[in-house]
């Protein structure tokens, strides 16, 4: 085992396993359904049936009088509760009261409607199924399209057009550019609902500590630090009376990133029987009620001259929100509008989205959120114009491509793409997947009656989310170092991570900075009592804003680590290294130990100098950072079962500055699957009542080993310019990326059919019809 | 019901509910927290836990069939303070991220290669289907059978 470095050794830029494997290994990490404690008590909620009803009455009695039932709670107990909140703000957006339990109507399969809480979970579980609810059936609408037509059902009777805002952009002139083109090509696309399916369902143990005002919550989130400050705020508590702990959180994909009803429930039930309260989401009520992603219909129109040159994008977005707005929700296609132009110079473009409710659960950030209906959009109408112009589909795109002398460029939606060089990606794709040659095969393969396809996609994507004037909480991050008297090192940082690997990449950055080993370094997350205030971990964020602020905060430690070398070794000119701070000039060394004892101990202090060795930075960035790349996909079908075989899959990413390319392999395989899932496999099935038809894993289809093809993933590196460790984010790249290049592909394969355009996911049954349906 | 099963090579014995499923048992009752409920119906795999020497999946499994039973949890692997060859494996390998379905994930692995040591890459993939990870797009976890396999063969 690797103990304190005695020699120089760097660790950034290596694949170095995670710190964070051991306790996960050997099933000894503590997830929330693990936390036990004396006198825990167990929740179960009732949720509704139905997609919309009147409630006529609650009758808990019988539930009540159960064995081990000490308490059942419904809409009319939680009154004084506050709304489940909406971080989102849109000029006009129309919020709906959203209870933490219902009070006289449901708007969604999964709608909570009463928490019974036992002595035991199953007790808990056979008292809820005695809480009778007498509901009136109401119509309800489940399709955003249909909930706009002219006499649907409304969801939110006082908002009969079931719009919950609209939302116009515009850049450049659009009018013109469309006049002035060649040809326009248009195409309706859908990017279908998807459930998150974080593999731990969503769980909550409060605890009251009456005595001292008190609660403790520990959930499975992404974002402590901001469910603290608004779950206090829904149960009328004192900000600093509250503790929220995310213990190991497996896994979030945006799902996480969440203020949810049962947080503030749970702990308001705690508050009420003065006795710790379990509640753990089962998966049926994961693919319920927790948010859905996705849901956009797009109406894309793009203009273009017969060169190839984009002239101009238009995009009408008609996004499914669900019933209510949680945290982001309204927010999420306007990320969509931000990224429509992709990695195209043109300045023209205009985008119009309508906000629909409809009787579903809502829906919010999920992995990619909004960028990867963007990057499906811009991918599919590019390929759309080089069909009709006979281009080849790299060619039009290197076409395209913002130069990569054009840095910072301004886009057509008003962000600056920090740095790039798009071509390159790209170019190094087509040569490891061999184009050329694969072109050559594709002609023959279709003189045998094969189908056989070459999908491309390149996308760029807003990461690093995001300087604090594009978010609704603050777009910082927080890091504390801390050297204590022994030398050691422990980090606080703000962000969040639950799979991601901070604990290892952070210590890599602090190993680096202050000569020490990765066994020094001890990185803390997730638990506001600790940590000073952080924003989370989502959206391409924790290492290029938390690494930052992790970096900045470690400069300000080594300037006061040189004042007291000033001290002992009388010069501050030192290098750091191998657990010495060693000067320059004389060679003469001090351990960290030495120094931070000397800190502690402050017999002397240098001049203008506090005892300790501690620093703290909120870091705010100046611009989000924009990494890209490009995916290519090679599929064979099988025309008499229409099913796909995915032959290669090539990923080249650039995500500016790697810390450790092993973890960065990881994101891309993961992100990779989930945009596969999309364009294959995955979609949540509403039918016309509202009823979750892809209710249970048995029905909504996640990818599996069998079902994933070998990734080939390679990078450029393309340092970002906002931060000085140059990193950019992976976390959603491989998302991103993906669904475009299968879904060219595939399309690629059936175009002797004069396919042009398939909905995701894909399906056999689909593929098979178009086949059928085409010979 | 009283019932009897070896745990980890450790015998319990314990008075329980007709209904109890072997996981919360395992959970709750023994306080082996490291096999995970991620579906309730099978189809995850988090709950995977070795019984009689095969992979089983003991969220749809009642306490009382595991009677007179010899289990194998995650935190049975490591012996004597050292790692599983598999449990090695994706530590070196980066075969978990969130980490929830890594100790069913380790299991199921653990059985593919006690009944083919030298596993292709589909008999591994096969082996792995009826486990979910949303983390890692398992090619990670792939590399991780095979060096554990390779490991084996040393």
């Amino acid at each position: 085992m690797a103990t304190t470095m005695t020699q120089t050794e760097t660790f950034v830029g290596k694949r170095v396993r995670r710190r964070e494997d051991p306790r996960l290994i050997t099933g000894t990490a503590t997830y929330v359904e693990d936390i036990q404690m004396p006198g825990m008590h167990y929740a179960v909620i009732v949720r509704s049936p139905h997609a919309a009803a009147r409630i006529r009455s609650i009758k808990t009695k019988q539930a009540e009088a159960a064995p081990g039932v000490v308490a059942v709670y419904t809409g009319k107990d939680t009154e004084r509760v506050g709304p489940v909140p909406c971080g989102a703000s849109l000029p006009g957006l129309r919020v709906p009261h959203h209870h933490v339990l219902a009070t006289d109507r449901v708007y969604f399969v999964g709608h909570p409607v009463a928490v019974v809480v036992a002595t035991d979970r199953y007790l808990a579980r056979d008292a809820a199924d005695l809480v009778e609810v007498d509901y009136d059936v109401l119509p309800a609408v489940a399709d955003p399209e249909k909930a706009l037509a002219k006499g649907a059902p409304a969801v939110h009777p006082e908002w009969p057009d079931n719009t919950a805002f609209t939302f116009h952009q515009e850049g450049g002139d659009v009018d013109k550019a469309f006049a002035e083109a060649d040809l326009v090509v248009k195409q309706r696309m859908t990017s279908q609902r998807l459930i998150p399916m974080a593999l731990e369902t969503r769980g909550v143990v409060a605890e009251w500590r009456g005595a001292d005002r008190q609660l403790n919550l520990y959930t499975s989130t992404q974002i402590p630090h901001l469910v603290r400050t608004l779950v206090a705020q829904m149960l009328s508590l004192e900000e600093n009376r509250m503790r929220v702990v995310t213990p190991e959180v497996g896994g979030g994909f945006g799902s996480k990133l969440n203020v949810y009803a049962e947080e503030a429930l749970m702990g308001f039930v705690a508050m009420k029987i003065n006795k710790p309260v379990k509640w753990i989401e089962s998966r049926r009520e994961n693919f319920l009620c927790t948010i859905h992603g996705r849901g956009h219909v797009d109406y894309y129109e793009v203009a273009a001259k017969r060169d190839g040159t984009i002239l101009g994008i238009k995009l009408k977005i008609i996004q499914d929100l669900g019933a209510y707005h949680q945290l982001l929700t309204p927010a999420i296609p306007t990320l969509s509008v931000l990224m429509m132009p992709g990695l195209y110079k043109t300045k023209n473009v205009r985008a119009d989205i309508v906000g629909v409710f409809t009787n579903c659960m809502p829906t919010d950030a999920y992995r990619g959120a909004g960028r990867p209906e963007a990057t499906h959009g811009i991918e599919r109408m590019v390929d759309l114009l080089a069909d009709e112009l006979k281009m080849d589909p790299a060619e039009i795109r290197l076409k395209n491509f913002v130069g990569k002398d054009e840095f910072p460029y301004a886009t057509a939606t008003g962000l600056m793409y920090d740095s790039g060089d798009y071509a390159a990606p790209l170019k190094k794709a087509l040569e490891i997947v061999g184009y050329q040659k694969l072109r050559q095969e594709q002609i023959e393969a279709r003189k045998q009656g094969k189908w056989m396809g070459i999908g491309i996609s390149t996308y760029g994507e807003i990461c690093a989310i995001g300087p604090s004037p594009a978010t609704p909480a603050g777009g910082w991050e927080s890091a504390t170092v801390k050297i204590e008297p022994s030398g050691k090192v422990t980090v606080m940082t703000g962000a969040c991570p639950h799979g991601q690997g901070e604990e290892t990449t952070f210590a890599q950055i602090t190993a680096d900075e202050l000569g020490v080993g990765l066994d020094d370094v001890l990185v803390i997350r997730g638990d506001t009592a600790i940590v000073q205030y952080g924003i989370g971990t989502f959206g391409s964020r924790a290492t290029a804003i938390g690494g930052t602020a992790l970096y900045f905060a470690l400069q300000d430690l080594k300037a006061k680590i040189k004042k007291f070398g000033a001290m002992l070794l009388e010069s501050e000119d030192v290098t750091f290294s191998a657990g010495q701070v060693t000067c320059n000039r004389t060679g003469k060394s001090k351990s960290l130990q030495e120094i931070a004892g000397a800190s502690y101990r402050a017999l002397k202090l240098p001049p203008e100098t506090e005892p300790g060795l501690l620093a703290t930075r909120f870091w705010e960035p100046p611009n989000f950072t924009f990494p890209f790349g490009a995916h290519i996909v090679v599929s064979d079908i099988d025309g008499e079962t229409g099913q796909i075989k995915i032959r290669r899959y090539v990923a080249v990413d650039d995500c500016g500055n790697m810390i450790n390319p092993l973890l960065v392999d990881g994101q891309v395989h993961g992100g990779v699957a989930q945009g596969l899932g999309q364009a294959l496999w995955e979609q949540a099935v509403y039918d016309d009542n509202g009823q979750l038809v892809t209710g249970e894993l048995m029905d909504y289809a996640v990818p599996r080993a069998h079902m994933m093809p070998w990734i080939e993933n390679d990078h450029t590196t393309t340092p970002s310019p906002v931060n000085p460790l140059g990193v950019k984010g992976v976390g959603e790249a491989g998302t991103i990326g993906c669904s475009p290049a299968v879904v060219n592909s595939v399309v690629d394969a059936l175009s002797p059919l004069g396919v042009r355009h398939i909905d995701m996911p894909l399906t056999p049954e689909k593929i098979w019809k178009l086949i059928a349906g085409g010979n | 019901m009283k019932i009897r099963v070896t745990i980890n090579g450790k015998s319990y014995s314990h008075d329980v509910e007709p209904r109890l499923l072997l996981i919360h048992y395992l959970r709750e009752v023994v306080g082996l927290t490291g096999s995970h409920v991620g579906c309730e119906t099978s189809l995850c795999g988090a709950c995977t836990v070795e019984l009689n020497g095969k992979a089983v999946k003991s969220c749809t499994m009642f306490a009382v069939q595991a009677d007179g039973a010899s289990v194998v949890t995650v935190e049975g692997l490591a012996t004597d303070g050292k790692l599983h060859p598999v449990q090695e494996a994706f530590w070196n390998e980066h075969g978990l991220q969130c980490g929830f379905c890594t100790p069913g994930m380790i299991m199921a692995s653990k059985q593919i290669l006690d009944r083919t040591p030298k596993p292709t890459e589909e008999e591994i993939r096969h082996g792995l289907e009826g486990n979910v990870c949303r983390c890692t797009g398992y090619q990670h976890i792939v590399n991780a059978v095979k060096a554990a396999a390779a490991g084996a063969g040393k």
